[in-house]
């Protein structure tokens, strides 16, 4: 079980959050503001993968879905940000659940693979539907301001936005994991036949939670479309994919707030990855990766978790040699 | 018809470079359940180390050689310094770590190599073979040879060796290996060392047709996993015959449909992978997972 | 001369302890049985001497210490374990079973296969199956026959009747009778069939949530009356 966090201290970040704008300068607000996105997308993910155990190696197709219905509706019928932000996340909630059920009849490593298919094809797909899309070169939309009378830059603005929607969603989220439908979620990630013979309605909660998951990524693909104020189908590559699910495994699998914290793992390691190397900042990278994975193998959620049970118990021997670890390992994450 | 027949070889030839890749693939994903991302990246670096030797005036193929011990000396290592320490966690923090290993080797060889394509021999003649009336590349039956070669001797290494038995043994029940004595971590470290050396002998045939940089082994690798999926990632043998079709079938799409240009060969494969899992997810050989109450 | 002294052992099952100081020692070239209920701990005994699950306190092997080794080890040291449910590599042939079972003696191979199949002739006739593929009882003797092949100084079974026919339950031991007479291989048997085990051991001891709570030779132990109305039935 996630460690809940109290309240006060969720009021007290969100307090330090809006202080920020005010203190931080243009670029390093921006960064933030993905930072937000990225924690959207990343929750979209972790109730897929970490609550429900759906592999999914494709989140970056949702993710472009919805950035793509956002600057479609911006772009040709010129509706105003505000709107395309809900209906980028109803539209990937269907393409999600059209893709749920399918996916029903893969587990594990084979839906890795058709999601990872997935992740592959979606460049090529966008250059396809050029029509809609602009192809290669994408589409250029504009940076929305802030309403009249607020004295809000561009960047401030975006920032505020991003982050009362990441708050709700941050809000909504947490309902429905600590809910029925979270203990279904974790029921049949678990053990499916138990589930399934409880009541669970199997099929329906994982196609749901698989519409859910991409609405969720959706919504934080729409919101880098207005921030970002351009969309090209290289910037949805098979990496995307690969970069969201390194962020819910650094956070932590089913957790909340271990989002926020890969979110910041994927933002800013690797630029920091480049301030110690230029030559091979992915290098650098590469080995934050392993070493972060070696000290935390249960995210940083779940390094907490460790450090609580540890001090609240009393030691345990340890078996002898490498005993049953590997043979102890459990299928679902 | 002779084009037919000339496509077919030089998808055989292709698809052996498939197979091999797939194999290694497989034969890790057996014994741990974890896909090694990593696999085509570190088969790149393993070909530039040959490289190096090549340009150094070593002969093609002691080069060749000394190449394919230092891949399986390089894979046990990996496994026993990079994998071990993770060996107990969730699938994907182990699928995280193999990714950061994709990253290093990619940015490594970069950087020590540069980016720049640099042209790799072919230990084969230039001049085409030619039997009855139709000619076939040189380097092609070569690779089909090389191929066929390494895949026999794995064949007869697990089927009638102790070693290759208790490996076999290890992959699919560690407990019970441990109960007859089998040091089951080293098993997995001699898995990855054959699979470091199948993906090198994948890299060295392909760089003379690719020609040599960093991300040469990109493609291929997204064709080894269509591969593996075909055959069935529990099935060594249906990697094989996975890699071989994949192989024959890019060619022959690639010849025969003519809007399928090269940009659309990937998706291709993608459309494979997605075939197969909708069709029969565990591939032609594979077994269908059971699951147990 | 003690084959096996226990002293002490505890285990543990995550941060559960199964075992709460065992104690006892075991003869060489006898048959010793460990009775008791479900729970009682009997598999987690076998499992701590083969280091299967974290333990204290201490084992030792024909005076030698062997508790805190890695599992390959004791097994290196002549201990065998047919676990409980067999254990059989399911996706190999009877054969190739019986092969592992070899693989810390390269020497003799043929030999033990022989005397193998000795005693148990189904297998030679099956030696080339599909291990998956043979019937319970069937596995059952493979799983005996493989731990044989190490010719080993303790053999340790976990529960070889289960979910056997009786016929082939006396079959099997039977079997393990013989094997102690020709061979003095000392034997560690669990099982919770009383009657069978108690008409097969020299010495009984009988766990109860972890503990030993009755020890000694067996046709004392069946004139006991708590053994008699707990475990016999009547």
């Amino acid at each position: 079980m996630a460690r809940r966090l109290p309240l006060l201290a969720v009021l007290l970040a969100l307090g330090v959050a809006c202080f920020l704008p005010f203190v931080m300068s243009g670029f390093r607000l921006f960064q933030f503001t993905q930072v937000y996105i990225y924690a959207i997308a990343l929750m979209g993910l972790n109730l897929l993968t970490g609550y429900n155990g759906q592999f999914s190696l494709g989140h970056g197709a949702f993710y472009a879905v919805g950035a793509y219905t956002s600057a479609i509706m911006m772009d040709r019928w010129s509706v105003p940000y505000g709107w395309t932000i809900p209906v980028a996340g109803v539209v990937c909630l269907v393409v999600g659940f059209l893709f749920g059920r399918p996916a029903l009849r893969l587990e594990g490593l084979y839906l890795a693979l058709a999601t990872f298919s997935l992740a592959l094809a979606t460049p090529q797909i966008l250059k396809y539907f050029e029509h809609w899309t602009g192809g290669s070169q994408g589409l250029v939309l504009t940076k929305p301001k802030a309403p009249a009378g607020l004295p809000l830059t561009e960047d401030q603005w975006l920032y505020f936005v991003t982050l009362a929607v990441a708050a709700v969603m941050y809000a909504l989220a947490v309902n429905l994991v600590r809910g029925r439908i979270g203990r279904a979620l974790i029921a049949i990630r678990d053990n499916p036949i138990a589930a399934t013979v409880m009541g669970v309605d199997s099929a329906l909660v994982k196609s749901l939670t698989f519409g859910v998951s991409a609405a969720y990524t959706g919504v934080a693909g729409a919101l880098s479309a207005v921030a970002i104020a351009y969309v090209a189908p290289d910037s949805f590559n098979v990496l995307l994919s690969i970069t969201l699910l390194i962020g819910v495994v650094i956070g932590g699998l089913g957790s909340i707030w271990g989002n926020v914290f890969g979110a910041f793992f994927v933002q800013f390691v690797p630029n920091w990855a480049q301030d110690i190397s230029r030559a091979a900042p992915w290098a650098i990278f590469g080995v934050f990766l392993i070493v972060f994975m070696y000290t935390m193998p249960y995210g940083v959620a779940g390094a907490v978790r460790r450090l609580w049970a540890r001090l609240a118990l009393a030691r345990v021997p340890q078996p002898g040699g490498e005993a049953v670890r590997s043979a102890a390992r459990s299928s679902s994450t | 018809m002779d084009v037919f027949v000339q496509q077919v070889v030089s998808g055989l030839a292709t698809g052996g470079i498939y197979a091999s890749l797939a194999l290694a693939l497989v034969m890790i994903y057996q014994a741990t359940d974890v896909v090694n991302f990593s696999q085509g990246e570190l088969a790149m670096f393993s070909t530039y180390l040959a490289w190096t030797m090549l340009n150094a005036g070593v002969p093609y193929w002691l080069a060749f050689f000394a190449t394919l011990a230092i891949a399986f000396v390089g894979g046990v290592l990996i496994e026993r310094v990079v994998i071990r320490p993770v060996e107990g966690a969730p699938i994907l923090t182990i699928v995280i770590v193999t990714l950061g290993l994709l990253v290093i080797a990619n940015s490594v060889a970069g950087w020590i190599w540069t980016y720049v394509q640099k042209p790799f021999p072919s230990p084969f003649p230039q001049t085409p073979l030619r039997v009855g009336r139709i000619y076939f590349g040189s380097h092609d039956m070569g690779e089909i040879a090389v191929t066929l070669v390494m895949l026999t001797l794995l064949f007869l290494f697990f089927r009638y060796t102790p070693l290759g038995l208790a490996m076999r043994a290890a992959a699919q029940n560690p407990v019970s290996s441990r109960l007859v004595g089998i040091r089951v971590g080293w098993m997995l470290a001699l898995g990855w060392g054959l699979a470091a050396t199948f993906g090198a002998v994948a890299g060295m045939m392909v760089a003379p047709i690719l020609t040599l940089e960093p991300n040469m082994m990109g493609g291929i690798q997204i064709y080894a996993f269509a591969a593996a999926t075909l055959g069935g990632f529990t099935s060594p043998v249906g990697a094989v015959v996975g890699g071989l079709l994949v192989g024959v079938i890019e060619n022959l799409v690639g010849t025969y449909v003519w809007f399928i240009g090269t940009e659309l060969k990937l998706t291709v494969a993608l459309a494979m992978i997605i075939v197969v899992l909708l069709v029969k997810p565990s591939g032609l050989f594979g077994r269908a997972h059971v699951r147990r109450v | 001369m003690a084959i096996l002294e226990v002293d002490g052992l505890e285990a543990y099952y995550g941060r559960t302890k199964a075992l709460h100081g065992v104690s006892f020692s075991m003869e060489e070239r006898g048959i010793t049985t460990v009775l008791g209920a479900n729970g009682a701990g009997k598999t987690t005994t076998l499992r701590a001497i083969s280091a299967m699950v974290p333990t204290a306190g201490t084992i030792r092997l024909d005076g030698e210490r062997i508790d805190g080794r890695a599992p390959e080890d004791i097994v290196g040291r002549g201990v065998a374990h047919v676990p409980e449910g067999r254990g059989t590599f399911v996706d190999l042939t009877v054969e190739e079973n019986l092969r592992l079972g070899a693989w810390l003696r390269r020497r003799g191979v043929a030999d033990d296969l022989q005397r193998v199949f000795g005693y148990f002739p189904i297998l030679a006739e099956r030696r080339r199956q599909m291990a998956g593929t043979l019937s319970g009882g069937e596995q059952q003797m493979l799983a005996i026959a493989r731990a044989l092949m190490l010719r080993p100084r303790l053999l340790l079974v976990d529960e070889p009747s289960l979910g056997l026919a009786p016929m082939l339950v006396k079959e099997i031991f039977r079997i393990l009778r013989a094997i102690n007479r020709d061979t003095g291989m000392s034997m560690l048997l669990v099982e919770q069939n009383a009657a069978l085990a108690l008409d097969l051991a020299d010495h009984v001891f009988l766990l109860e949530t972890g503990r030993v709570v009755l020890s000694g030779t067996s046709d004392v132990l069946q004139k006991n009356d708590a053994i008699r109305r707990s475990y016999l039935g009547y």
